[in-house]
């Protein structure tokens, strides 16, 4: 129930927590939200020499509009998505998956940046950032560099990030067009993760389906696009039957695992189902 | 160690904590506030909460440290100095919204959070509201029923007081 003793580090600026990782010694953990670090480091599943706490860090927190794109700071709280206007005009998707996530306490300090770089493939927030073609701006020693959210996910609670890279912030590229969105999440108990979910964002145009992004949360070791049904629908007609026939195909080029909480092929099963509830609600039907 | 000032229902204290002590230890065992309570290893029952800086968090997933310069409020700095209980823990005493209590300071920690961004919730607002809060006693019924009572309370005209 007690971490196991550690060094602690509270910078204020990105320099600054990049020298505070580069000065940490060999096991240097950095905190966002803490609320799966601390949990993790309760049960001593993680002992770092170091903890570098990002929680001043300010330049990591915000919501700007640049454009084309929304800039997401990794330090805004899930509750701060929740309240963003930003957010809530240009990517609505987010705040839908937003809320499913665990509860009141654990989104006041819980952070989109922390829920990303721990790429749990039952986290919700992962999939919409892979939907709506997100880019992860990592900054360290070297400078930056950006990542599209395809490539930053890499496997089971494994990021593209590489020692000392700090997740700064993400890039939302804004949709243009006649969108509409639904995060379709199944869980059994309140506060749980996703058994399966889907983020679906799709845009109409005259009466049919002029293109359709569907990313599958824990139907494998990372997020996946369901690229078999967006590849049918897109062009098809805005109609049920259509949209059943190409949600059939949404487990295709997944792999989920079986665990205490679903076998493999129920997880596919719900795949089929979410996707066609959360394509229909976005298209209007 | 590392020296932290936080201000804790209503008091200043300054103190020496080692930076892996969670806030819930802190409060019970440096602080002696043992109203609040740890329900389990997992940050899932929310028996721990507490406010910080005005939002309802799970001490037991905070760190001490990272309450310095803070303002934190528990249950036992909720009833006015004279005694006189919350609308929230009036209602919980009221609608019977506890058996044993265990998970009380929690449940009403967290209700106080939600009625203060949401004063009408309705049933299932109630119910998401405290999804962060497990009870093993009551089937929540008459916790909903306390949380409805309360906000009904609080939003209500004053009808005592000076101005007439
Ligand atoms: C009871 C409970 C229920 C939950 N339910 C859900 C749920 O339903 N859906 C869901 O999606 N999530 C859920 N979560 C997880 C929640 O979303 C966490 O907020 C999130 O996973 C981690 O965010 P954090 O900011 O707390 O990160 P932390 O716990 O601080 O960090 C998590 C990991 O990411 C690393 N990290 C954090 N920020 C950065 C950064 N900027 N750059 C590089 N590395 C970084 C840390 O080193 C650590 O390894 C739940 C958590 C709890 C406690
Ligand atoms: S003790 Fe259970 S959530 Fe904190
Ligand atoms: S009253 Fe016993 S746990 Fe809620």
């Amino acid at each position: 129930m007690i971490p196991a003793a550690f060094a602690y580090a509270r910078p204020t600026t990105v320099e600054e927590a990049l020298q505070a990782i580069a000065d940490g010694g060999e096991d240097v953990k950095v905190m966002a939200g803490g609320q799966s670090l601390i949990p993790v480091m309760r049960l001593r599943m993680a002992a770092p020499e170091t903890v570098v706490d990002l929680v001043s860090v300010s330049e990591m927190r915000g919501v700007r509009d640049d454009g084309d794109a929304l800039v997401v700071g990794a330090m805004t709280t899930h509750h701060d998505v929740l309240v963003d206007p930003l957010i809530a005009e240009h990517a609505p998707l987010l705040v839908q998956a937003t809320e499913t996530v665990a509860d009141r306490q654990v989104r006041a300090r819980g952070t989109f940046g922390g829920a990303l770089a721990h790429a749990d493939p039952a986290g919700d927030l992962a999939a919409v950032a892979l939907a709506l073609d997100a880019e992860m701006v990592i900054a360290g020693s070297g400078g930056r560099r950006t990542v599209p959210a395809a490539d930053f996910f890499v496997d089971y609670l494994t990021t593209c990030l590489e020692e000392g890279e700090l997740l700064v912030e993400v890039r939302i590229p804004k949709l243009r067009g006649e969108w509409g969105v639904r995060y379709e999440k199944f869980n059994r108990v309140a506060q749980a993760w996703s058994i399966v979910a889907v983020a679906a964002a799709v845009r109409r145009e005259n009466g049919h389906i002029a293109e359709a992004r569907i990313g599958l949360t824990n139907m494998g070791s990372t997020p996946l696009r369901a690229q078999a049904t967006e590849a049918a629908l897109a062009g098809a007609d805005a109609s049920a039957a259509a949209i059943a026939a190409a949600a059939e195909r949404a487990a295709e080029g997944t792999s989920p695992t079986s665990d205490l909480n679903a076998q493999a092929d129920y997880r596919e099963h719900l795949a089929r189902v979410l996707t066609r509830r959360a394509v229909s609600a976005a298209a209007g039907l | 160690m590392s020296q932290i000032t936080v201000r804790v229902d209503g008091v200043t204290y300054t103190d020496e904590v080692e930076p892996r002590t969670l806030l819930v230890h802190y409060l019970r065992e440096q602080l002696g506030k043992v109203g609040t309570v740890v329900g389990c290893d997992t940050s899932n029952c929310g028996a721990c909460t507490v406010h910080l800086d005005g939002a309802a968090v799970k001490s037991c997933t905070v760190l001490a440290v990272q309450a310095d310069g803070s303002e934190v409020t528990t249950i036992e700095g909720l009833a006015a100095e004279d005694g006189t209980l919350h609308p929230v823990q009036k209602a919980f005493h009221e609608m019977h919204g506890l058996q044993c209590g265990f998970c009380t300071p929690g449940m009403i920690m967290a209700s106080v959070d939600l009625l203060k961004e949401n004063p009408h919730p309705s049933e299932s607002e109630i119910r998401e509201g405290i999804e962060g809060n497990l009870c093993r006693c009551t089937g929540y019924q008459n916790i909903v029923r306390a949380v409805r009572q309360a906000a009904g309370e609080m939003s209500a005209p004053e009808t005592t007081g000076a101005q007439a």
